[in-house]
């Protein structure tokens, strides 16, 4: 496939591989953390690992916009998808993602009217042609799709559709990571930054990780070549001392990132004092919700949800997977009580989780070292 | 890998070869989607109820001998959305789902019945479309459809016509076609490019405002069996990969066989549009159904010979060796990915594409 072939080479990661493998210093140990989901679905589905050194150790991060959903905002959608007069949107991953009275996908089977939408103008549309309808969309994500929202928003207002309610749960990327730098039980060496956030905020906000923490990032695209160059860049900075924010997706970020996309966030949404994320807890201004002038659209201002904090299940460890203090067969019920097909922690569910990406990709007995390939 | 981790991924093993339980209150569309929750249905519903050895092995047709004729039986429903889409319909499809389910057993398709549940309402113009290309398509196929039924249901409570096809063949070859026979160092054949009914379908919907000219790839598998059949005795196991798609029915496999698949990504058959389609859903193509494609289990010395012989057949053109089966990691299908490095290929969970056949 043109534009996509070129990035999935084998040949040039081959040569790349033995690159980093100079870069190594043994004895060492490398954690890198790649904060973005996507990042942990490119580095699984493509065997990234198998190209790399065994001192090197991708660490998965918190950017997974299902996976940080607690589970009292699920049974708050549950409880709006189940009123009978309303038509209840969401991207498919979050209709198996487990509250603390089950799944959107079970609500479904129980007779509410709930449809799987690829993108917000999907729920709009809906919304039009039913007039008769509350539609309501359930809004994730990080700063990647809260433009898409925001644009939606403008049109309902543009086309004054009175039927069509946002349940806003995006949440912003900087203070999860910020949250990750302050927790005392991690040892990171670097980061790989997220491509698709960085194409809207840009790279100047990441400044603080390396002049505050002191610990360089690489903002990396979503391909597994980008991925390994990623990695290749980081490993150098550390090997001459540098610490620094590099962008290796030039192709697409830009250091401002995309003001357009940043002003219709900012008119439609503004920060909430605080916000739960899964497994990390509350973060204060770690989230969106709809400013005023848009509260005839705000799903949380039409209904009344129950609201309440569901506390994850005691066996659930996602929140140390998601911070990357533990791996995911680390985790007690990883696999085995925990499966893809009945998921305890969100983690398992989406498939940019760390643990379904581990459990659908990676659980594959290897010797890293022997299958190693330096040309 | 630490001893610890290694001791995690055995347990898992362990875990995903008991037989599991039922604990769904409700049926949801995953149950439909011919992955591990339709797996756990069949297995610890209707097989736990209606139990015995015709029905156990989960065949794709059950078989059995009767006054000296080996004989085979298999049954099929179509809730396809849209009814007509491009490469072929609800009619069609209704033949061909069925008529292959026999031929991968080896059996030659003698005869059909055809069930029709109609909605009050449904266009009578449109039966007769897809009563015709049913025609046509037993016609190609050499059956006949020998009985029927009809229903109608009050509008709503369908959604224009569902189809349910039974069929009957006879076993005339020796070849036994089983998990049973098929050994580390076999080779895995595909009949040609994955995923085009699904991806077809999909886009048939028109939901995803995505232009591609791409046609299901539905059609009779009987002849092409049969051509291999004849070609090579060493075709250890058939099976049309339909919903679900290739990693499906390689997982069942590879747990039956107790043996590993390992496929390789730059081998696999796949159009571009297939391609770009999947990349934009998000989905992989590996999962993805198909409708006329055949996947074969061959001794490794008849490998060239059963790729020969499939080529030689008009829908099997593009048949390619896209993976070997080995001895060890016993139950797991691999893929060697054709970036260089290599992941599971598990059982779907969920369902990407619901209402594909």
């Amino acid at each position: 496939m043109r534009f996509v072939d070129e990035y999935r080479s084998a040949q040039v990661a081959r040569r790349l591989a033995a690159e980093i493998a100079g870069l190594v210093d043994s004895g060492r140990t490398y954690q890198l953390m790649e904060v973005c989901g996507g990042h942990t679905h490119t580095i699984y589905k493509h065997g990234i690992e198998d190209l790399l050194p065994a001192e090197v150790d991708l660490v998965h991060g918190p950017g997974c916009p299902v996976c940080v959903i607690p589970m009292g905002r699920v049974d708050d959608a549950i409880a709006i998808a189940d009123r009978p007069e309303v038509t209840f949107t969401t991207f498919g991953d979050m209709m198996r993602v487990p509250g603390g009275s089950g799944s959107l996908l079970e609500a479904k089977s129980r007779g509410a009217d709930v449809r799987m939408v690829y993108s917000p103008l999907d729920a709009l549309k809906i919304a039009r042609q039913s007039p008769d309808r509350e539609v309501v969309f359930l809004a994730i994500g990080f700063e990647t799709t809260a433009p898409s929202t925001a644009l939606t928003l403008l049109r309902a207002r543009a086309e004054g559709i009175a039927n069509f309610y946002v349940f806003c749960n995006h949440v912003t990327i900087i203070p999860a990571i910020r949250a990750i730098l302050d927790s005392p039980d991690l040892r990171l060496d670097g980061f790989i930054g997220p491509g698709h956030v960085s194409t809207v905020i840009g790279t100047r906000p990441y400044r603080f990780i390396a002049d505050e923490h002191g610990k360089p990032l690489v903002v990396s695209g979503f391909e597994p070549l980008d991925v390994l160059q990623a990695v290749y860049m980081v490993l150098r900075q550390l090997a001459e001392g540098r610490c620094e924010i590099e962008n290796q997706y030039t192709r697409v970020v830009r250091e401002e990132g995309n003001p357009r996309a940043l002003e219709a966030i900012a008119e439609t949404m503004e920060l909430r004092t605080t916000f739960e994320w899964r497994g990390l807890g509350f973060i204060s201004q770690s989230a969106l919700r709809l400013r005023d002038a848009f509260a005839e659209w705000d799903a949380e201002l039409r209904y009344e949800v129950p609201g309440v904090r569901v506390a994850d299940p005691k066996a659930c460890q996602c929140g140390e997977v998601l911070k990357g203090v533990i791996k995911p067969w680390e985790c007690k019920v990883f696999g085995t009580a925990c499966t893809p097909e009945r998921p305890i922690g969100t983690c398992m569910v989406s498939s940019e989780g760390a643990c379904a990406a581990y459990y659908n990709y990676g659980r594959l007995s290897r010797n890293r070292e022997s299958r190693l390939v330096v040309t | 890998m630490d001893q610890r981790e290694r001791r995690v991924l055995e347990a898992i093993e362990l875990r995903r070869r008991k037989p599991a339980k039922l604990r769904d209150e409700r049926v949801t569309l995953a149950h439909g989607a011919g992955g591990k929750a339709t797996q756990v249905l069949v297995s610890a519903l209707f097989l736990d109820e209606l139990r015995n050895p015709l029905l156990e092995p989960l065949a794709d047709s059950a078989l059995f001998q009767e006054g000296g004729t080996r004989l085979a039986f298999t049954t099929d429903s179509f809730v396809v959305k849209p009814l007509f889409f491009p490469g072929g319909d609800i009619g069609s499809l209704a033949v061909h789902g069925t008529v292959n389910d026999l031929a991968v057993v080896g059996a030659r398709p003698l005869y059909l019945s055809a069930g029709f549940i109609v909605e009050e309402g449904f266009p009578t113009a449109d039966l007769r479309r897809i009563a015709a290309s049913m025609a046509r398509a037993a016609r190609e196929a050499g059956i006949a459809v020998a009985t029927g039924d009809t229903k109608v249901v009050e509008r709503g409570k369908g959604d224009g016509v569902y189809v349910n096809t039974a069929g009957v063949g006879v076993l005339e070859r020796d070849n036994e076609l089983s998990p049973a026979r098929v050994r580390p160092g076999d080779r895995v054949i595909v009949s040609g490019s994955l995923g085009d009914h699904g991806v077809a379908i999909m886009i048939a919907r028109g939901e995803l405002e995505l232009e591609v000219e791409l046609e299901s790839d539905t059609a009779p598998l009987a002849g092409l069996v049969d051509t291999l059949l004849e070609a090579v005795d060493g075709v250890r196991w058939l099976r049309d990969p339909t919903r679900g798609g290739l990693a499906t029915v390689l997982n069942e496999l590879a747990l039956a066989a107790d043996v590993a698949v390992r496929l390789d990504e730059d081998a696999l058959p796949l159009r571009p549009e297939v391609v770009g389609a999947c990349e934009i859903l998000g989905i992989d193509p590996l999962y993805v159904a198909n409708e006329g494609k055949l996947v074969a289990v061959v001794a490794p010395e008849d490998a060239d010979a059963a790729l020969a012989a499939l080529r030689s057949h008009p829908l099997g053109r593009e048949a390619a060796l896209a993976g070997e089966v080995q001895a060890q990691p016993q139950g797991l299908v691999l893929l060697d990915t054709a970036f260089g490095g290599s992941r599971i290929v598990d059982m779907l969970v969920g369902d990407p594409l619901p209402r594909i056949c």
